[in-house]
């Protein structure tokens, strides 16, 4: 099947918002060899001779292997570091105070949410995985709502919403994909704060079709976002509410768990670790946010998505799903 | 002979250590003897399944009785793809039960994660020779040499055992079928997915009733699963599932069609001490046993094996720690999935001695009159040919005797999920992921 490259639709992509579409397409599709040698082999498929090898692939090479991560979370020395590394870089004043009260027990704290945070990613794996085994999804479900449950009643629910909600804000700008869905979302009157935006239902024509509008709606989307994030952080119940809601998707993506279209499956994958990333990372990541530090990993906050972009990304994902289904 | 002395020496002689096989298809999956103790049924996760035949007593030669043999291989299930949902089916066999023998023939049942298959095992070892119109190839003669008539006779051949697929079950379950379960009244059978438990009459493919559905009318309601489901052994009314909450329902057919409503449900309230984030994982059952008597049923979950009485629901009447030692690793095996692992468990055919598999490829035995516990180690290196097994010790820091196991130090890959104990003799079959080891115990060969 020839395959049509950037070049030929006359379009160019933000390197970094396609390495991350690419890279977790990668990751939820096994079978697909990593090695740079498959990579760049176009026997399965035929690649347009105006591209000598095949651009799309070699920033996602070189990308993975230093980035692959590591999964410090689960080491809780590692864990505790890092909530000191946190300590340093955030100058804001009172994300120290509550860091302060954080501190008094920093043990437990980081204890249980090394555990949510490593249940998330293992309900976000099964979810990714082509037979979930069910059993196991309710028991990590069930475990995450309970410290989801425990932290609301600590408090720490609300002080991590809000040290979340300024960069998932920004964030949002970042990845096209949440803005296009965010658009929807925003139609449909519904919207979760980036700790606890899991996969949805996805319907795939509905990307499509958001795709057309979004050039215009993504800066307006952007405000929005910023209004209601404010306006979650001040309701935890409703961010409760919103987390539960998130979890129960994941049963009804489950249970309806048909990848069919390829687009669903990408968006949801993306987006839900993107989203996961924003939580894991949000709070280690500094206040610089329209910075780049080197090569960081995710999200990256260098890019600024304008609507051109974002439209190209989207036709981009398009391109880079067929490749996959080819394959 | 008092149990205390047979179980204190514990004289398991390794009878015969069966074939090890090397790929990662040949993990075996299940382990099953039939009714009589005759056969041995093992299912692997690569769609075989492989049964042993004991040999038959002979005083010529002591030590070759009672030794099984492979009897017969088949391909029972064939890995499909679901196209509707771009899923695949593994064909590894969950589960298999026998069916009483009612005929010359053996049959069995086999599932995988969606189809349960009849199969009807039968023996064939005479030929009819002396045909008329065909020669012995099976050509057919030339009839101008045929002269006179001639009566074929059954000549006796090499013993073949031919294996048919009878029925084929298919299309009912939306989820991953767990466990099978053969009524008592040898006409009907249940099969238990993750959310609903179906029964199904032997001879009819087409139909099966729904008897358990647990599907919340919104997916994401969903908090517990079906685990593990059985038929009572004697009154064909009655069955028991267990939920990934820990609890136990026991149901009768009587009451309703949809058996949704327990008849009774079994669960023992959680220790507020022992309590984590990690109680309800490990608190779910993975298999549920009833007792030969059908008095009591065995309940496995992740750290302990239950005993409870029909008649009582509030608290089961026995608990054995299996592996205690690993309370404080829970994050560590929740982390590795290891906590998610399903132990089977069994009982002897008097209901004496409970058993149970565990890591680092050790299986522990419970005494339930003497109270006393053994933990065995099913491997090649402790398991030579005649060798008495011999007792193992996991060391929780503290004193450390001589070749007692740290902590530590267990292999969590070498798992013995599935264990099999014979009707009515102290032998028993051990899956070792992808080794079968059948140990009998030659001292006490009579079970008590």
């Amino acid at each position: 099947m020839p395959v049509e490259t950037q070049e030929e639709r006359g379009e160019t992509a933000s390197p970094v918002g396609e390495i991350q579409l690419l890279r977790w397409s990668l990751l939820s599709w096994e079978p697909l060899p990593l090695s740079g040698a498959s990579l760049r082999s176009h026997d399965s498929w035929t690649c347009s001779l105006l591209v000598p090898e095949c651009r799309l692939w070699d920033p996602v090479h070189v990308f993975l292997t230093p980035v692959v991560p590591q999964w410090p979370f689960y080491n809780l020395d590692t864990m505790f570091m890092r909530g000191l590394k946190r300590k340093c870089f955030d100058g804001e004043e009172d994300i120290e105070g509550t860091l302060a009260g954080i501190k008094a027990i920093p043990s437990y704290n980081l204890q249980r949410q090394s555990l949510l945070d490593m249940s998330l990613v293992k309900l976000q794996l099964c979810h990714m995985l082509v037979e979930p085994n069910l059993c196991r999804s309710v028991l990590i479900a069930n475990t995450v709502r309970q410290i989801q449950e425990e932290m609301t009643q600590d408090g720490t629910w609300q002080m991590i919403n809000m040290q979340n909600t300024g960069q998932a804000s920004v964030d949002r700008l970042v990845s096209t994909d949440i803005l296009c869905r965010s658009s929807r979302e925003q139609a449909e009157g519904k919207h979760v704060p980036g700790y606890s935006t899991f996969s949805k239902d996805f319907e795939g024509d509905q990307a499509q079709d958001s795709s057309e509008t979004m050039s215009t709606a993504s800066s307006v989307q952007a405000l929005r976002n910023l209004q209601s994030n404010v306006w979650e952080m001040e309701n935890s119940q409703e961010n409760k509410g919103n987390f539960q809601k998130s979890l129960d998707q994941i049963f009804e993506t489950l249970e309806n768990k048909s990848p069919n279209s390829v687009e669903d499956l990408f968006s949801e994958v993306d987006n839900s670790y993107y989203d996961l990333d924003t939580m894991l990372t949000g709070m280690m990541s500094n206040t610089k946010m329209g910075h780049c530090d080197g090569l960081e990993p995710f999200p990256s906050p260098t890019t600024t998505t304008s609507s051109s972009n974002c439209k190209s990304d989207l036709n981009e994902l398009d391109h880079i799903v067929e490749i996959l289904v080819e394959s | 002979m008092c149990w205390k002395h047979k179980f204190a020496s514990l004289c398991l002689h390794l009878f015969h250590c069966v074939a090890t096989l090397d790929s990662n298809a040949d993990i075996i999956s299940t382990v099953e003897f039939n009714h009589t103790g005759e056969l041995l049924a093992t299912g692997d996760k690569g769609g075989r399944v492989v049964i042993f035949q004991r040999e038959p007593e002979s005083k010529n030669e002591p030590y070759s009785q009672g030794e099984y043999n492979v009897y017969s291989t088949f391909q029972s299930h064939e890995p499909e793809f679901d196209y509707l949902k771009s899923l695949e089916i593994e064909e590894k066999i969950n589960k298999i039960k026998w069916l009483p023998q009612q005929n010359a023939a053996h049959s069995l049942l086999s599932t995988n994660d969606k189809t349960i298959k009849l199969w009807k095992i039968t023996e064939r070892d005479k030929r009819p020779e002396g045909y008329n119109l065909k020669d012995e190839e099976g050509k057919l003669k030339d009839l101008s040499t045929v002269t006179s008539l001639q009566v074929p006779v059954l000549k006796p051949m090499d013993l073949m055992v031919e294996v048919t697929p009878r029925r084929i079950f298919a299309n009912g379950h939306t989820y991953h079928v767990n466990s099978i379960s053969v009524n008592s009244d040898c006409e009907t059978y249940m099969s238990a997915d993750d959310l609903r438990i179906n029964l199904w009459h032997l001879a009819i493919t087409d139909r099966s009733f729904n008897i358990v559905d647990i599907k919340p009318a919104n997916m994401e309601d969903l908090t517990e699963v079906i685990t593990a489901s059985e038929f009572h052994p004697h009154h064909c009314n009655l069955f028991v599932y267990s939920s990934s909450k820990g609890s136990l329902r026991l149901c009768d057919m009587r009451a309703s069609a949809l058996c949704d409503k327990h008849s009774k449900l079994y669960e023992e309230p959680e220790d507020p001490s022992n309590r984590s984030f990690f109680s309800e994982i490990i608190s779910s059952v993975s298999d549920v046993k009833f007792s030969h008597s059908g008095r009591y049923m065995l309940t496995r979950d992740y750290l302990t094996v239950k005993v409870w009485d029909l008649n009582m629901e509030t608290k089961p009447v026995e608990t054995y720690q299996v592996h205690d030692y690993l309370r404080s690793k829970l994050c560590s095996l929740y982390e590795n999935d290891c906590i998610f692992d399903k132990f089977e468990c069994a009982w002897n055919g008097s209901d004496s001695v409970i058993m149970t598999g565990a890591y680092n490829n050790f299986f522990r035995m419970f005494d339930r009159n003497t109270k006393r516990d053994v933990t065995l180690e099913a491997s090649r290196e402790s398991s030579k040919p005649r060798a008495i097994l011999k007792p193992r010790r996991v060391c929780v820091g503290g004193k450390r005797r001589k070749d007692d196991i740290s902590v530590d130090s267990l292999d969590f890959t070498k798992k013995i999920l599935h264990t099999a104990w014979h009707p009515t003799e102290n032998i028993i079959a051990i899956a070792a992921t992808n080794n079968l080891y059948i140990f009998q115990d030659k001292v006490n060969s009579e079970m008590h």
